[in-house]
């Protein structure tokens, strides 16, 4: 059991360290949050940025070790998050790369590492959440094309997106599981409609995607026909992987601040909330071990899949991302700023509340926890 | 970066594991509780105490030129996971403490227990030599103890507090205190562990309504639940081996004991009926987890130190 970089992983942080030093005080000032065309610039020419120092496949081609002190790197230095590219860099890029043929990695792959192309994700639909193999958007095969039509639901970045990784419904008999396909859609293709949703926290931070009769050319498909499902699987354990690094990090960070504020307007002296807050850092402590455990795990398996591990430490994640900003809101204490979208803290306690439901709920994480590790019998 | 056990850190846990299923089976987990039934204070058994000695038990961290095995405390923790494990009983880390510095220690021949502030001995009446008290037995009362294997007795002594010794590196006392903890925690996380296989073996096998209870969801998260925190404990507790940082210890204490002590509730609600009873061994994890979370380090003294933390690492 070894917590300290070896000489290769010492010699990328501090390269990378000296280069965010550089690099960051010559960033252009981040965009307002409801500027969809300005984030998209924004996020991609940080991509481009990346991939110009050599940082531009960090994360998908790099073993996990390394992939993790990037993200451990970039969030202590206050770095832009991966942002309009999460879906291409963690979701998508990753899949073509894993099962795409030569000719679609040369066409999707290199355009998402230089910044140059968003994607977005169109699995969930709107009878098709926790049990995502019921999904109905159905695809027609006319000659060599696909026709789409359905709806899909949830779909981040879709106001500004290139391409869509769409699951559909190719084979309406078989098995659930078995009539499933994994296509690339082009987002400006007749057809699509994205209409924004708007998240209880005031933000248009998804969109419904409507598709009416949209042809997709058969040369988008990733994998064979059908096999969608086993296709998307390898795309949603990265989900579950090293993504939450960069926010273990940003808790930590933020509870030192809760310590720090509460000292200031006296609530540390409340043992219970004081109490609490020890709690927490033994709960992100933990974290952040059991994160570098998970990630010498899928380093040493050599497959850079992260295994069960994700599934058990979203679960934890989750909650314990709501319990920081509830207490937060005890720091804030009486008076209104609990209440104030103004303060800090506020608006994030609202966007905890996504955790424990996004990627999995933590409902059906304890069910995959239960039937994969435990061994205990298929759930009803 | 390699958080994961070695080949020989795996090899130990696996020696270590058959050892103990050999010498300390279920067999003699009930025998030791139930060979005599107007007894009310288990004795010690000597004899395997002298074999875990000589297995290198109380001796692993001693240099190999001084008859130690010579190995570091995250090995430490491994082996004292799995007496966890099966309610290895016995004042075992206070002996595994005294090791090199009182005489038969290392090999078992003296059975060490110790005072060491939290209030309460463990296996006073059994031992040669008890650390941090000087009145032996004189001015102690025994308790009729929760755990059938772990006899009590309560001291008039002021308790120090983890979070005060941590504080001060000079205390002599520091190093016992946080090691005890450390490896309290090793051994809730073992029995943690242990109560998640029953729980889990319960819920595969016992059926009611026509399928096994492991089937319906209800069951299952209270099942996932107890993993859960059993492997969020383990690299807490691992990673603590590693760094021996107060804050890393503290935190691993309070997640171990968290995860034995609930877990232990959640594998006998698992049991149902079967749970309450005497002959079921759900509650003997449960009441060596409850003992074991009283030593000194405990819940108020972890959290008071995890948030003295905060204050450091944010300035």
């Amino acid at each position: 059991m070894d917590l300290t970089d070896t000489p290769q992983e010492a010699e990328f942080r501090a390269g990378l360290r000296e280069w965010l030093a550089k690099t960051l005080p010559s960033l252009p000032a981040a965009p307002s949050p409801d500027d969809w065309p300005g984030r998209r610039a924004y996020d991609l020419g940080w991509q481009r940025t990346l991939y110009d120092a050599g940082y531009g496949e960090v994360h998908w081609g790099a073993d996990p070790a390394v992939r993790m002190i990037f993200l451990e790197e970039t969030e202590k230095a206050g770095a832009p998050y991966v942002g309009a590219n999460f879906v291409g860099l963690l979701h998508a890029g990753p899949t073509v790369a894993a099962e795409g043929t030569e000719e679609q990695q040369a066409r999707w792959l290199p355009p998402v590492l230089r910044g140059e192309e968003v994607w977005c994700q169109g699995f969930s639909e709107p009878d098709a959440g926790s049990d995502l193999a019921a999904l109905r958007t159905r695809a027609r095969r006319d000659g060599d094309e696909y026709v789409v039509s359905g709806s899909k639901i949830w779909t981040s970045h879709a106001e500004v997106a290139d391409w869509c990784e769409l699951l559909v419904r190719t084979d309406p008999d078989a098995p659930k599981h078995r009539g499933i396909t994994w296509l690339a859609m082009p987002m400006d293709a007749p057809g699509v409609t994205v209409r924004p949703l708007r998240t209880l926290a005031g933000s248009n931070e998804f969109a419904e995607v409507f598709l009416d009769e949209v042809r997709v050319p058969v040369a988008n498909r990733v994998g064979a026909e059908n096999d969608g499902w086993r296709v998307t699987m390898v795309t949603l354990s990265f989900e579950r992987g090293t993504a939450f690094v960069g926010e273990v990090v940003a808790c930590r960070r933020v509870l030192g601040e809760l310590a720090l504020a509460a000292r200031e307007n006296g609530r540390w002296d409340d043992p219970v909330l004081r109490r609490r807050l020890g709690r927490l850092n033994a709960e992100f402590r933990a974290l952040w071990r059991l994160t570098q455990w998970n990630v010498s795990e899928a380093s040493g398996r050599g497959d850079g899949v992260p295994g069960v591990g994700g599934s058990v430490f979203k679960l934890r994640y989750s909650h314990a991302r709501q319990e920081l900003y509830e207490a937060a809101a005890e720091v804030l204490g009486d008076g209104g700023a609990a209440l104030d979208l103004q303060q800090p803290w506020v608006l994030d306690r609202l966007s905890s509340l996504s955790y424990t439901i996004a990627a999995g709920t933590s409902q059906i994480q304890h069910s995959i926890v239960a039937e994969r590790v435990l061994g205990l019998p298929k759930g009803r | 970066m390699r958080f994961q056990l070695t080949e020989e850190q795996r090899a130990l846990r696996a020696g270590v594991r058959e050892l103990l299923a050999a010498r300390f089976g279920r067999e003699r987990l009930r025998a030791a509780m139930e060979a005599d039934g107007v007894r009310a204070v288990p004795e010690l058994d000597r004899g395997l105490w002298r074999e875990l000695g000589s297995a290198g038990f109380f001796s692993l961290r001693l240099p190999e030129d001084e008859g130690g095995v010579g190995l570091g405390l995250p090995e430490a923790v491994l082996v004292f996971e799995e007496a966890g494990r099966v309610l290895l009983p016995g004042p075992l880390i206070a002996t595994h403490l005294a090791a090199g510095e009182i005489p038969g220690a290392a090999t078992g021949e003296t059975v060490v227990t110790a005072a060491d502030g939290g209030g309460v001995v463990e296996w006073l009446e059994a031992a040669d030599v008890v650390r941090g008290y000087a009145g032996g037995t004189a001015g102690t009362v025994a308790v009729r103890s929760v755990d059938p294997l772990t006899p009590l007795h309560r001291v008039a002594e002021a308790p120090a507090r983890l979070h005060q010794v941590a504080a001060d590196p000079d205390s002599g006392d520091r190093t016992d205190v946080l090691l005890t903890s450390l490896l309290t925690a090793a051994e809730q996380l073992g029995t943690a562990a242990r109560v998640c296989e029953l729980a889990a073996q319960h819920a595969r096998t016992r059926e009611q309504f026509g399928r096994p209870v492991g089937a319906f969801q209800a069951v299952q998260h209270l099942c996932a639940g107890i993993l859960v925190r059993v492997e969020v404990a383990r690299a807490a507790v691992y990673a603590a081996a590693v760094t021996v940082d107060a804050a890393d210890i503290a935190a691993a204490r309070l997640l171990a004991d968290e995860a034995a002590v609930r877990g232990a509730r959640d594998c006998l609600q698992v049991h149902g009926g079967m749970g309450f009873t005497w002959e079921a061994d759900v509650h003997l994890y449960l009441k060596r987890a409850w003992v074991r979370a009283r030593r000194p380090g405990a819940v108020t003294e972890c959290e008071e130190m995890l948030a003295a933390a905060l204050l450091v690492e944010a300035r």
